[in-house]
C-alpha cells in the first residue's frame, strides 16, 4: 500500500522548494529590481568545468558575454574573461524574511554580474526575479486557498448543520458560483475592483478575489460531511447530554471535515497560483517592478521577444516542479481519503 | 419529461441568478468608463454628468437592472461605452469565434480521449497503461499558460504555423479552399493547446470509469460467452460507464471555456477572451456583464446537452417519475 507513510515525500519536496522562494534574498544573487541598462536580454550564461584549452576546473565558471561582431543584440562568450562562481559572497542588501538585514548570497561572481537565466529588457537578473516572484505567486496561492477553505468551511458547516432555509439559500448561491467558468468569474470579480493599485494592495486584492471565487466547491463538500456527521450516534448522544451547538461543531463535527479540507487545499493552491499568474500576466494583477511569476512571463506577449529571446520562457519551465509537487500531494491525500478508488 | 422540465427550470434560474450577481458587483465597482474624461480639460464636467445620466449610471441599481432586462429582450444586452453601439452584436461575433474554437476542441478531445481511455482501462496496470498514466500526469502538471507559451515558442522556432490571429491579411482574396486552409492553419495552435490542456483530465476519467465497469460480474459473464473484446468494450462497457462520463462532459465545458479565455488572449484569437479583457481595462461594464452571462449560457447550454445525453443513455432516469 503506497502513501501510508507518516510524512509524504511530496510534502518534503514542496517545503524545500518553498524554502528556496521564502529565503529568496539568500538564494537569489541580486536584487530583483536592480537594473543593468547596458545589458538587455542577455542570454543565460552557461556554467563550464572545462576551459577552452580542455583544462578541468573544480570550481564551475561562466564566460563573460560580449556583443558579437557587427551586431547589437547577439552576444557571444568572451573566452578570455572567465567568471568563476563564488559561494557565500557578499552582495546586495536584503532582509531575510523581511526582518534580518543581511548581505550574504549563496553564489555570485566577482567584478561582473552572472546571469544564469539571462536578463530581461532592463538587464534585471531573471533568476533573482523568478525567486522573488515566487513569493508573490506562491503566497497568493497559499493565502487564497486558506481563505477559500475557511470560507467554505464556515458556509458548508452553517448550511449542513442548521439546514432548512439557510441550507437552501447558501447552496443555491454556491450553485451560482459553480455555474460560471472560473476564469470568467475571476475576470468579472477583478473587473469591478480598482485597476491601478500598488503592489501590496494588488496582492491582497488578488487573495480576496481568489477566496471569493473558490469557496463553493469546498462548501458543498463540507456540507455533505457535516450532514452525515451530525447524525452519527455519538453526536446524537452528546446532544442528548445537553451539548451546545458550538461544542458539537467544534468537538465532534468539524474534525470530520479535516481530510476533505486538506485535499481541497492541496488541489486549490496550484490552481490559485496559476490564477494569480494569469491575472498578472494579463496586467490585472501585481504590477511591475515587483516581480511575480505572471508578469515575468508577460514579456512573451510581444512577438519580438518570442522570436528573439526564447530564454524568457525558461522561468515557466522552472515552475513545473512546484506544480508537480502540489499535484502529487493532492493525489496522495485523495488516495488516503479513499484508498480503494481507482486512481484518476 | 418532468426530468427535462426540471433541468431547464434550473438552467433559467442559474442565468437569472448570474445576471443579478453580476449587477450586484457593479455597485462595488469604483469608477466608471467616464472617469478618464475627468482628466481631460477639454471636456466640461457638465458633459460628463450629462453622459452619466444618459447612460443611467446615476440611477439606482434596480432601475438599471430592469432597463437592462428590457434591453436584453430587445436583443441589445445594454450599451457599450467604448464602441458606442449595443453590446449584443459585438459579443456575438466574438462568441462565434470562441464557439468555433471550443466546439472543435471538444470534438477532438473526446474523440481522442474515449478510445485512449478505454484502451488504457483494458490494459489496466500493464506497461502501456502505466506509460499513458505517466504521460497524462505530466500533461496535467503543465499549466495552460505555460503550455500555450511553450507551443508558441516552438511554433516560432519552426516558423511553419501562424502564431496569432484567426485569418491572414489576404484572407478575402482567397478561394474557398484557400480560406478553409488558412483558417485551419490559424486554428492549429490554439486548438492544440486547448486539446492538450483538457485531454489528460478526460483520459483519466474515462479510464477510471471504464475500469470500474470492467470488474462488474455481467461483463465477466459476457466475456465467458465469447463476445469479441471490441464489442465487449464499446457496446457493453462504455454505455454502462456513461453516467459519470456525461457528468464529466458538462464539467469539461466549464474548464474548456476558462482555458479558451486565456489561450485566446495568448494566441490573439479574436474571441471573447481578448474582448473581455479590453472591456475590463476600459471599465465597459455592460460588455463585461454580457460576456460573463454569455459564458454562463454556454456552460448551462452544455450542461443541458449533457442532461439530454444522460436521459438518452441512462434508462433509470427515463423511468424515474420525478423526485
Amino acid at each position: 500500500m503506497r502513501g501510508r507513510r507518516a510524512i509524504s515525500g511530496w510534502l518534503v519536496v514542496l517545503v524545500a522548494l518553498h524554502a528556496c522562494v521564502l529565503f529568496a534574498g539568500f538564494f537569489a544573487p541580486y536584487d530583483p529590481t536592480e537594473q543593468d541598462r547596458g545589458r538587455p536580454y542577455l542570454p543565460p550564461m552557461r556554467l563550464h568545468f572545462l576551459d577552452n584549452r580542455g583544462h578541468f576546473h573544480a570550481r564551475p565558471f561562466a564566460y563573460a558575454l560580449k556583443l558579437a561582431e557587427g551586431s547589437f543584440d547577439q552576444y557571444e562568450e568572451d573566452t578570455r574573461r572567465a567568471l568563476p562562481l563564488k559561494f557565500m559572497v557578499r552582495g546586495a542588501n536584503y532582509r531575510l524574511l523581511g526582518l534580518l538585514p543581511s548581505r550574504l548570497h549563496l553564489f555570485g561572481a566577482e567584478n561582473e554580474r552572472i546571469y544564469l537565466l539571462g536578463s530581461d529588457a532592463y538587464g534585471r537578473d531573471q533568476l533573482s526575479r523568478f525567486l522573488y516572484g515566487g513569493r508573490v505567486s506562491l503566497f497568493a496561492g497559499l493565502l487564497g486557498a486558506g481563505v477559500t477553505v475557511l470560507l467554505g468551511l464556515c458556509v458548508g458547516a452553517a448550511a449542513g448543520y442548521y439546514g432548512g432555509w439557510r441550507d437552501d439559500l447558501l447552496m443555491r448561491l454556491a450553485e451560482l458560483f459553480l455555474a460560471l467558468p472560473w476564469l470568467y468569474l475571476l475576470f468579472a470579480l477583478r473587473a469591478f475592483l480598482p485597476l491601478a493599485v500598488g503592489p501590496l494592495e494588488a496582492f491582497f486584492l488578488i487573495v480576496a478575489v481568489l477566496g471569493a471565487v473558490g469557496w463553493a466547491r469546498p462548501a458543498r463538500l463540507v456540507r455533505g460531511v457535516v450532514l452525515s456527521a451530525k447524525e452519527r450516534d455519538f453526536v446524537r448522544a452528546a446532544r442528548g447530554f445537553g451539548a451546545t451547538d458550538g461544542y458539537l461543531l467544534r468537538r465532534h463535527i468539524l474534525p470530520a471535515t479535516s481530510s476533505v479540507l486538506l485535499t481541497q487545499a492541496a488541489i486549490l493552491v496550484p490552481q490559485f497560483i496559476l490564477a494569480e499568474m494569469t491575472l498578472s500576466f494579463l496586467g490585472l494583477g501585481v504590477p511591475e517592478p515587483v516581480p511575480s511569476w505572471g508578469n515575468l512571463l508577460s514579456s512573451l506577449q510581444q512577438y519580438s521577444v518570442l522570436v528573439s529571446y526564447w530564454w524568457m520562457y525558461l522561468p515557466a519551465l522552472i515552475m513545473l516542479p512546484f506544480f508537480l509537487g502540489y499535484l502529487g500531494l493532492g493525489s496522495e491525500l485523495q488516495e488516503r481519503a479513499e484508498p480503494y478508488k481507482i486512481e484518476r | 419529461m418532468r426530468y427535462l422540465l426540471r433541468r431547464s427550470a434550473h438552467a433559467a434560474f442559474l442565468l437569472l441568478g448570474v445576471s443579478l450577481l453580476a449587477f450586484a458587483f457593479t455597485v462595488l465597482a469604483p469608477g466608471s468608463y467616464f472617469d478618464e474624461m475627468r482628466l481631460n480639460p477639454q471636456i466640461a464636467p457638465e458633459t460628463i454628468v450629462a453622459l452619466r445620466s444618459r447612460y443611467e449610471l446615476d440611477r439606482p441599481l434596480p432601475v438599471r437592472y430592469v432597463h437592462w432586462v428590457i434591453s436584453l429582450a430587445h436583443g441589445d444586452m445594454g450599451f457599450s461605452f467604448a464602441y458606442n453601439t449595443p453590446v449584443a452584436p459585438l459579443l456575438l461575433v466574438r462568441a462565434r469565434n470562441t464557439l468555433l474554437l471550443t466546439v472543435t476542441v471538444m470534438l477532438l478531445a473526446w474523440g481522442i480521449a474515449l478510445p485512449l481511455g478505454i484502451w488504457s482501462a483494458d490494459h489496466l496496470g500493464r506497461l502501456p497503461d502505466r506509460l499513458l498514466s505517466w504521460g497524462t500526469a505530466a500533461l496535467l502538471v503543465i499549466p495552460d499558460l505555460v503550455l500555450a507559451l511553450g507551443l508558441l515558442v516552438i511554433a516560432v522556432k519552426m516558423g511553419r504555423l501562424p502564431t496569432g490571429g484567426m485569418v491572414s491579411l489576404n484572407f478575402e482574396n482567397l478561394s474557398f479552399l484557400g480560406k478553409t486552409r488558412d483558417l485551419l492553419l490559424h486554428m492549429a495552435l490554439p486548438v492544440a493547446a486547448l486539446v492538450l490542456s483538457v485531454l489528460p483530465l478526460l483520459v483519466r476519467h474515462v479510464r477510471a470509469a471504464v475500469a470500474e465497469v470492467l470488474l462488474a460480474p455481467f461483463l465477466l459473464a459476457a466475456e465467458g460467452h465469447g463476445i469479441p473484446r471490441r464489442t465487449l468494450l464499446y457496446r457493453y462497457a462504455l454505455p454502462a460507464a456513461a453516467n459519470p462520463l456525461v457528468a464529466l462532459f458538462g464539467f469539461s465545458i466549464g474548464t474548456l471555456l476558462s482555458g479558451s479565455l486565456l489561450i485566446e488572449v495568448v494566441m490573439s484569437w479574436p474571441g471573447l477572451g481578448p474582448f473581455l479583457l479590453e472591456a475590463i481595462l476600459a471599465r465597459d461594464i455592460y460588455v463585461v456583464i454580457g460576456g460573463v452571462l454569455l459564458s454562463t449560457l454556454f456552460l448551462v447550454g452544455g450542461n443541458f446537452l449533457a442532461d439530454l445525453l444522460l436521459y438518452w443513455a441512462d434508462p433509470r432516469i427515463r423511468t424515474e417519475t420525478g423526485a
